[in-house]
C-alpha cells in the first residue's frame, strides 16, 4: 500500500506518498501537477508520456512510482534553463513542427535522449529512433526535420 | 422508364453545391441560441472600450457604425440577440476576441488572430482570443465542416474592419481632421504624412461604443493582405513545447476526485446486479449506480481504478452482428424513411439505356470498413458542481451542443450549464459529443466535489464512435473513345458527402441509402467524401484501363471544371506522371475531387514487395486549391497530416468486432501510421486570391487512397476495392 518514496523530478527532491505499483505517469501528473507530460495509451506504444530516467527515455505509464525512486527523472517542464530553451524544443518552434501538440513533450523527450546518444544522426536513425511515438495530426515529416534541425545546432555549438 | 427520369433532389443537389449544410454524420444543428448579454453588462464585464458585435443576421442597428462621431454608435440602442462573434479593444489597448470556435489542432487561434490583426492593423501578438467558452462567447453550432476559415475568418475579419474604421472615426473627432486623412498602422491612428499618432488604448478610453458591423465594410482584397497570406508560427507554440499548455486532461480542481466508469462487456449490455461494495476509507471513494450506469469517483486515479476493479457485475447481453457480416448486413438493411433520414437521389438522362448502349460497360462493388479518430488526447472532463449550477471543462468540437446534453441529463436549465473548451488534444471530427462530461457531472453530483474523468484508450477505442463503414456499388459506361456516357453510383451507409460526380455523364443516377448498422458511427474528417472518392476514383481507373487509356488523360476527357483540371495538372507535372516511368514492382497512381471548397489531386508512388507482399508508399505529391491562401506554411501542415493520418484508412486502420465488443482497442492492435510510413510528401498550393478562402482542414485527406489503389494496380495488376487496402500486406488482401 502507499508509502513515501523520493523522486528527484527536474533536479527537485519531492517525497511522495502513494503505492509504489501506481504509475510515474500518474504520480507526476496528479501528485506533482507535471502535467506536460501525457496519457496516450497506458501500454507504451505512443510515446506521449515519455520522460527521461537517468537520461534514458522511458515511458512513465508502464513505469511504477517505485521503481522511479532515488533516480534523476526528466520531464518535459525540466528542459527549459533560466528562461532558455532546449535546442530541440527551439526546433520544434522553427519548424512548426506540432498540430494539436499533444504528442509533442514525448516527441521532444524522445529526442533529447536520442540525440545526446546520437549527436548526428541520419534520417534513417532518427526515424527508428521516434518510430514509437504516435503523432495523429501526422506531423511526422516536420518532426523529422526538427530533430535534424536540432542535431545541426548541436554539432555546430 | 420514367425513373430514369426522376426529378432531381434539391436536399443532395443543395448539399454537393453548397457546403453549409451539414451533412448528416456532421450531427444535426439545434436552432440558434439566442443571446441575452446587455450592452451594459458587456463594458460591466469587458471594461471601457469600443465594441463590435457581429450579427449573423443584419438587424435594424446596422446603421451605428455607419454614422461618424460624434455622438457615439447608437447609443442606448439594443444589440442584436443573434451574434457570431465579437472584439472588444479596451483602454490599456488590449484586444480580445470572442468567439465559439475552438481549437483542436488545426491552429484556427493563429489563424484568426491572423485576421484580426490584418484587418485591425494591430500586433497579432496582443490579440487575445476567447475560444468556446459558452459562458462568454457568442453560441457556434461547432468546429467542424472546414466551416471556420470561410465563415468566422470573415466574419472576424469584418469585425476587425469596422473596428478599425471606428477608432480612426474617433481620432477624427478628437482632432477634428477629415477621417480621409488618417490611417490606422501598427495600434495606432495617425495624421498620414505627419507624427501626429495615437494609441488604440488610448483613443477608447473612457468610451463605451459599440458597433454591429455592417455587411459592406470594405475588407483588404486578398492581394493585398500584409499579415493574411504569410506564414505564422502558432501564436502560443512555446506552452506546447514547454508543457505548460493545459489540455482538457490536464485541468485541475482543488479537492478534485478521479472518477471511472463501469464499462458493460458488448454494447447495449444492461446492467442487472452489482455486489454492495466495501471500499478503503482512505481511498474516499463515491459510488453511483443509476440504471446501467455505474461509476466511482476517488481520491486518485490508483484508487479509483482499485474501487473499479473491486465491484462485481451482472450483466444482460444481446447478440449482435460481427465485422464478418457486416457488408452483407449493410445491403440487406436498408432504412426505409423520409426527410432528413432517408434515402437521397440524384437522376438525369437515361442510365439503363445509356449504360447498355456503351461500347464498355463496367460493375464494380467498394467496401469501407470502420475506423476511429483516435486523437491521442481521449475524451476527458472535469466537472463542478456549485449547488445546482454545473461547470465543466471538456474536449468537444461542440461546446455548446455539450452544454445542451448536460442540461438534458442532469435536469437543469441550460443557463446554469457552462462549459469550457481548452484547446485540445485534436479530434478529425471524432469529438462532437458530451458522453464523457455527462459522465463526470454524474460522478461530481454524487461526489458532492469536483470530478476530473479521462477515458482510457480502450475506452475511446469502444465507447466513442466510428467512421461508418459502407458498400458502394458503381455502374459506368463509355464509348470506345473513352467519353463517359453513363454513370450509376450507389452508396449504402456510409454516406452522401461528395457522392456526386464532378465527371461529366449525360446520364446519371446517384444515390445515398441509408442502412441499420451495427456501431455507433459519425462524423469523420472529409466524413463520406473519402469513401466515395475512393469508389469514383478507382472505377474511374477501371474503366480507364477498360478504354485503354492513360489514367489522367481519361479523367480529363471527362471533366469540364477548371478548378479540378488545374489541380490535377499541376500534382502531375510536378510527380512527372507523363515523364518518368516506374521501376519494376513500383506504380504509379492518381486520384481527386473537390469537396467542402477544396480541390485536391493526388499523386502516387507505390512499391510492392514481391515476396512479402509488404506495401510502402515511396512518394505522394498533393495539389490543393482552396481559394485564396490565408497561412501557406499552415494549409501545408493540414495538407501532409490528412495524408499521413489518410495512409492509414488506406492501407492498415481497420476496428475488428464481434458480438457488440470491440476486437482491437489498443493501438498495440490497431495500427495507426507511424514515422517509417511516411514516404516524402510534395505539396502543391494553388493561390487562387480572387476567391474566399474555403477550409483545409479535411478535404486533402480524399485523394490519396484511390491514389494508391490505383498505383497497387499498376505495379501489380491486383485491383484493390476495400478499405484498408493491405492490413495484412497484399499477398492476404
Amino acid at each position: 500500500m502507499a508509502s513515501v518514496i523520493k523522486l528527484h523530478v527536474n533536479g527537485t527532491l519531492y517525497p511522495v506518498t502513494a503505492d509504489p505499483r501506481a504509475s510515474l505517469l500518474s504520480v507526476l501528473r496528479d501528485q506533482l501537477d507535471l502535467t506536460g507530460t501525457k496519457y496516450g495509451c497506458g501500454e507504451a506504444q505512443c510515446g506521449a508520456c515519455t520522460v527521461l530516467i537517468d537520461g534514458h527515455p522511458r515511458r512513465s505509464c508502464i513505469t511504477r512510482v517505485g521503481t522511479a525512486a532515488g533516480r534523476q527523472i526528466t520531464t518535459i517542464e525540466g528542459l527549459e534553463q533560466h528562461g532558455k530553451l532546449h535546442p530541440v524544443q527551439e526546433a520544434f518552434l522553427a519548424e512548426e513542427a506540432m498540430q494539436c501538440a499533444y504528442c509533442t513533450s514525448g516527441m521532444i523527450m524522445t529526442a533529447v535522449a536520442f540525440l545526446k546518444a546520437n549527436p548526428s544522426p541520419t534520417e534513417e536513425e532518427i526515424e527508428h529512433a521516434m518510430e514509437g511515438n504516435i503523432c495523429r495530426c501526422g506531423t511526422y515529416p516536420r518532426i523529422l526535420a526538427a530533430v535534424q534541425r536540432a542535431a545541426q545546432k548541436g554539432t555546430q555549438s | 422508364m420514367s425513373a430514369d427520369r426522376g426529378p432531381v433532389d434539391a436536399r443532395l443537389a443543395a448539399a454537393s453545391e453548397s457546403a453549409t449544410e451539414p451533412e448528416r454524420y456532421e450531427f444535426r444543428a439545434p436552432a440558434v441560441h439566442h443571446f441575452e448579454l446587455q450592452r451594459r453588462d458587456f463594458f460591466k464585464f469587458l471594461g471601457a472600450g469600443v465594441l463590435v458585435v457581429c450579427a449573423l443576421k443584419q438587424v435594424a442597428v446596422g446603421q451605428e457604425s455607419g454614422a461618424r462621431p460624434p455622438g457615439g454608435f447608437g447609443f442606448g440602442e439594443p444589440l442584436p440577440k443573434e451574434i457570431s462573434a465579437w472584439l472588444h479593444i479596451g483602454e490599456n489597448g488590449v484586444v480580445t476576441v470572442y468567439t465559439g470556435k475552438v481549437e483542436i489542432g488545426q491552429n484556427i487561434r493563429t489563424s484568426l488572430a491572423q485576421a484580426v490583426a490584418e484587418e485591425l492593423r494591430y500586433p497579432l501578438g496582443k490579440i487575445e482570443l476567447t475560444m468556446g467558452d459558452t459562458q462568454l462567447t457568442p453560441y457556434d453550432m461547432g468546429t467542424f465542416g472546414s466551416r471556420t476559415t470561410p465563415t468566422m475568418n470573415l466574419q472576424l475579419r469584418k469585425v476587425a474592419a469596422a473596428a478599425r474604421e471606428q477608432l480612426i472615426a474617433l481620432a477624427a473627432a478628437k482632432w477634428n481632421v477629415d477621417a480621409q486623412k488618417l490611417k490606422a498602422v501598427n495600434g495606432r491612428v495617425e495624421i498620414a504624412g505627419t507624427r501626429k499618432s495615437i494609441a488604440y488604448g488610448e483613443l477608447v478610453a473612457g468610451q463605451q461604443l459599440t458597433a454591429v458591423i455592417p455587411a459592406d465594410d470594405p475588407l483588404i482584397p486578398p492581394a493585398q493582405w500584409t499579415v493574411e497570406g504569410r506564414s505564422i508560427s502558432k501564436v502560443d507554440g512555446r506552452d506546447f513545447v514547454t508543457g505548460k499548455h493545459r489540455y482538457p486532461s490536464d485541468q485541475t480542481l482543488p479537492g478534485m476526485l478521479h472518477g471511472k466508469i463501469l464499462r458493460a462487456p458488448s454494447f447495449g449490455g444492461t446492467l442487472v446486479s452489482i455486489n454492495a461494495p466495501s471500499f478503503d476509507l482512505a481511498d474516499n471513494v463515491t459510488f453511483v449506480r443509476d440504471g446501467s450506469f455505474a461509476g466511482v469517483a476517488a481520491a486518485s486515479e490508483d484508487a479509483a481504478i482499485r474501487a473499479l476493479n473491486s465491484l462485481q457485475a451482472k450483466w444482460n447481453e444481446q447478440p449482435q452482428i460481427s465485422n464478418s457480416d457486416l457488408f452483407a448486413y449493410l445491403k440487406s438493411n436498408p432504412v426505409d424513411a423520409t426527410g432528413f433520414d432517408g434515402a437521397q437521389k440524384y437522376e438525369t438522362g437515361s442510365v439503363d439505356k445509356d449504360l447498355a448502349a456503351a461500347d464498355h460497360q463496367l460493375h464494380q462493388t467498394y467496401t469501407v470498413s470502420y475506423i476511429q479518430h483516435a486523437p491521442l488526447e481521449p475524451r476527458a472532463a472535469l466537472a463542478q458542481w456549485s449547488g445546482n449550477t454545473l461547470t465543466v471543462w471538456t474536449g468537444t468540437q461542440r461546446p455548446f451542443a455539450v452544454r445542451t446534453e448536460l442540461a438534458q441529463a442532469m435536469h437543469v436549465p441550460e443557463e446554469q450549464v457552462r462549459v469550457l473548451m481548452p484547446d485540445m488534444g485534436a479530434a478529425y471530427g471524432g469529438k462532437h459529443t458530451g458522453e464523457c462530461a455527462v459522465e463526470a457531472a454524474r460522478l461530481a453530483r454524487a461526489a458532492n466535489a469536483p470530478v476530473k474523468l479521462v477515458w482510457t484508450r480502450e475506452e475511446e477505442f469502444t465507447w466513442a464512435y466510428f467512421r461508418p463503414a459502407g458498400v458502394i456499388d458503381v455502374a459506368g459506361g463509355i464509348r470506345s473513345d473513352g467519353t463517359l456516357v453513363a454513370w450509376e453510383f450507389t452508396n449504402y451507409n456510409s454516406g452522401a458527402a461528395a457522392v456526386r460526380t464532378f465527371y461529366e455523364a449525360p446520364s446519371q443516377r446517384i444515390v445515398f441509402q441509408p442502412t441499420r448498422y451495427p456501431l455507433r458511427q459519425g462524423s469523420y474528417r472529409a466524413l463520406a467524401a473519402t469513401a466515395n472518392h475512393f469508389a469514383r476514383e478507382s472505377f474511374m481507373d477501371e474503366l480507364a484501363d477498360a478504354a485503354n487509356m492513360d489514367p489522367l488523360a481519361f479523367r480529363l476527357k471527362n471533366l469540364k471544371n477548371d478548378r479540378l483540371r488545374a489541380v490535377f495538372e499541376a500534382a502531375a507535372e510536378k510527380f512527372g506522371w507523363n515523364r518518368a516511368k516506374p521501376a519494376p514492382g513500383h506504380g504509379f497512381g492518381i486520384g481527386g475531387g473537390f469537396e467542402k471548397g477544396g480541390n485536391v489531386a493526388t499523386c502516387v508512388e507505390a512499391a510492392v514487395d514481391r515476396e512479402s507482399g509488404f506495401v510502402k508508399i515511396a512518394r505522394i505529391v498533393v495539389a490543393f486549391e482552396c481559394g485564396a491562401i490565408v497561412n501557406p506554411a499552415n494549409l501545408k501542415n493540414q495538407i501532409v497530416g490528412a495524408n499521413v493520418m489518410g495512409l492509414g484508412g488506406a492501407l492498415f486502420e481497420k476496428i475488428d468486432f464481434a458480438n457488440g465488443r470491440i476486437l482491437n482497442p489498443k493501438f498495440s492492435e490497431y495500427r495507426v501510421p507511424r514515422f517509417s510510413d511516411v514516404p516524402p510528401i510534395d505539396v502543391v498550393l494553388l493561390d487562387r486570391k480572387d476567391i474566399p478562402p474555403a477550409g483545409a482542414g479535411e478535404t486533402p485527406i480524399v485523394g490519396l487512397a484511390p491514389a494508391i489503389g490505383n498505383a497497387i494496380f499498376q505495379a501489380t495488376g491486383k485491383r484493390l476495392r476495400s478499405l484498408p487496402m493491405v492490413p495484412n500486406g497484399l499477398n492476404r488482401a
